[in-house]
């Protein structure tokens, strides 16, 4: 499929229908059956051109399936999904010209070779002649905070440096559609700023360009998407802007409280009116932060009720407007966060 | 504007972008690691003098000094074949950059190209030392009456093992480690049968195999190009030895055969394997 001048933006840059992937896994034992896991079912998302779009899911929901298959790493097991108008299956070349792809955590290139060198090499697999491969290296390495380092053999980096180099490597091609899978897996709050300031700036410099961002971490969502599918056990549960899911729950009521020397949880389970609650604790602190979704307020006095029941004492009782973390929660069932601080 | 569009490749310039990016982590490696260079050169060199020592005890003819030099020097190549190209692309999806080969618009058999020459630069730095500690300390003389027929020889020598080190590098992909074994198992038993310590034709003689069945292990030996390049080589380099598996020419009409042979198995190996890696998602997945 080609289309030309300004049609180009009309076509969506990414259309997936019906997607299924199905995984075969090997029985370990001979005697044992395989097993066929559904890692997406029925999904369909459109994703317009210069959006910057957020997949949120738990682990094993299926987010990196769908970004191998758009990225032509893997084909569906049915239904369809075109990258920017081609196919991913018949047309995987075409959009191998149009996209690139970082990984959180990737430990890509080579550990001899200086960061210079390993973008070098992945610029080359692109066809960039050398002198604007080392124009755009150097630019991306003075934006990213690391132009110190960039006669520094990859092997040397830390995990920060070694992200903000791969970040690089995905965006010195210049692609129409670039996929994030977690950029910002185990960054620090400055790095993983500034990661996320420059995917904003990227996205907003020229027309047409898409990021479609994988992440567990609901403010970066909220902060960088313009819509969210919320993704779980391989299905599409919810998909739109943050502002629009977090009106599914407006209606509700979120109270966050603080509770000291908490014994026994379970006074807060079963309580009539709560939709849900999410829970962690400080433990240098002592402190429970319990975080409940309600149907009314009229429950507030049946959860300040409750606290004595667990044996803990109220350090603070707060009513809160819902966040992407509540939708997710209330669509999911369960948090993304770590329960433990 | 840093971002602006460029004037696109041809398909023909980016895949040889693409070769010399990849061949350059190879070249720049043995500078980096002057160790690797000791190792590489040093420790092969011990098993040449075993054989040299050895059949100067036995009185061998001289020649046979000089058939093991060229037999030493190509061992590298053979090992590279094995250890580096073959089971590189199993090594890649470990490391995590054979997906970002696979997402790139480029042909695989460019990047296995860039493995190869990489490889053989590496290796020719150590078949090259081979040579001359041979020539140096061992006494071996080597003479070039025909050195186009060598050259010849050598090249093609080299896109035949490297077509195939390309065919093994893609059922590696989705083998894994048990593939890995594979190169193990192909190592010792190539020795052998291939004459990387003595010439292939030795198997006619009647005490060992005798002239039928010596000629059909020849022949069978011969569908691993280094069999006939190394009788080729040392049949140019010494000549009126009378040693030759088969006629110059014909050695090297087969390994011409052997490399359009071996690299179009490898392009369609490694089509195939790739389109099943994408069904069975093997490609991306780790730790197999």
């Amino acid at each position: 499929m080609k289309q030309s001048g300004g049609d180009i933006l009309a076509i969506p840059a990414i259309e997936v229908k019906n997607l299924n992937r199905t995984f075969k896994t090997k029985a370990v034992k001979r005697k044992s059956k395989a097993e066929i896991v559904k890692a997406l079912q029925d999904v369909n998302i459109t994703i317009h051109q210069g959006e910057l779009f957020g997949l949120l899911g738990p682990n094993g929901a299926g987010k990196t399936t769908l970004i191998k298959i758009l990225c032509t790493l893997l084909l569906p097991s049915s239904g369809q999904a075109k990258v920017l108008g081609y196919d991913v299956d018949k047309e995987a070349h075409e959009i191998r010209h149009k996209i690139n792809m970082v990984s959180g955590g990737e430990t890509s290139g080579y550990g001899l070779l200086t960061v210079r060198e390993n973008l070098w090499l992945f610029s080359q697999l692109y066809g960039m002649p050398t002198k604007i491969a080392k124009k755009r290296i150097d630019y991306l390495l003075k934006v990213m905070g690391l132009e110190h380092k960039k006669d520094s053999k990859v092997r040397t980096l830390s995990t920060g440096l070694r992200q903000k180099a791969n970040i690089i490597r995905g965006f010195m091609t210049n692609p129409s559609l670039i996929f994030l899978d977690e950029p910002t897996l185990g960054l620090d709050v400055n790095a993983s700023r500034l990661i996320r300031d420059f995917i904003k700036n990227w996205v907003k410099e020229k027309p047409g360009r898409t990021v479609l961002l994988t992440t567990h971490y609901m403010m970066e969502a909220d902060e960088l998407c313009d819509r969210v599918a919320i993704i779980n056990d391989g299905k599409v549960l919810a998909c739109d802007t943050p502002a629009n899911l977090k009106k599914l729950i407006n209606q509700d009521t979120t109270i966050k409280l603080e509770i000291r020397q908490v014994q026994d949880l379970s006074a807060f389970e079963g309580i009539t009116g709560v939709r849900s609650f999410t829970h962690s604790h400080n433990i240098t602190a002592g402190i429970t932060k319990l975080k409940f979704i309600l149907d009314d307020d009229a429950t507030i006095a049946d959860i300040v009720t409750a606290v004595p029941k667990s044996g803990s004492k109220i350090v603070s009782v707060e009513k809160t407007e819902p966040t992407l973390e509540d939708v997710f929660v209330t669509l999911v069932g369960r948090s993304l966060v770590n329960n433990d601080i | 504007m840093i971002f602006d569009d460029y004037e696109k490749p041809s398909k023909l310039m980016m895949n040889l972008r693409a070769v010399f990016g990849r061949a350059y982590p190879r070249v720049i490696g043995v500078n980096r690691e002057p160790s690797w260079l000791f190792f590489e050169t040093f420790l092969p060199l011990l098993t040449v003098a075993a054989f040299v020592y050895f059949y100067k005890a036995l009185d061998a003819p001289a020649q046979y000094i000089g058939y093991v030099i060229i037999g030493g020097a190509m061992t590298a190549y053979w090992m590279n074949v094995l250890w580096h190209m073959a089971a590189q692309m199993f090594w890649e999806k470990e490391i995590g950059n054979l997906e970002l080969y696979m997402i790139a618009p480029i042909s695989r058999m460019a990047i296995l190209g860039g493995m190869a020459l990489g490889g053989m630069f590496t290796c020719t730095v150590r078949a090259v030392s081979t040579i001359l500690v041979g020539v140096l300390l061992f006494g071996v003389t080597l003479s070039l009456p025909n050195p186009l027929m060598f050259i010849g020889i050598f090249i093609f020598t080299m896109i035949a093992l490297y077509g195939m080190g390309m065919m093994f590098a893609s059922l590696y992909m989705l083998w894994g480690r048990q593939a890995v074994h594979m190169s193990s198992l192909m190592t010792e038993p190539i020795y052998l049968i291939s004459g990387f310590w003595f010439p292939i034709k030795a198997f006619q003689n009647p005490e060992i195999l005798g002239a039928s069945k010596g000629l059909w292990l020849g022949t069978i030996a011969s569908l691993i190009p280094i069999t006939l390049g190394l009788d080729g080589m040392r049949q140019c380099l010494f000549p009126g030895t009378n040693d030759g598996f088969l006629p110059l020419w014909i050695e090297l009409l087969a390994l011409m055969a052997l490399s359009v042979i071996f690299l179009i198995l490898a392009k369609l190996s490694l089509d195939y394997m790739e389109k099943l890696g994408k069904q069975e998602g093997r490609l991306t997945m780790r730790w197999q």
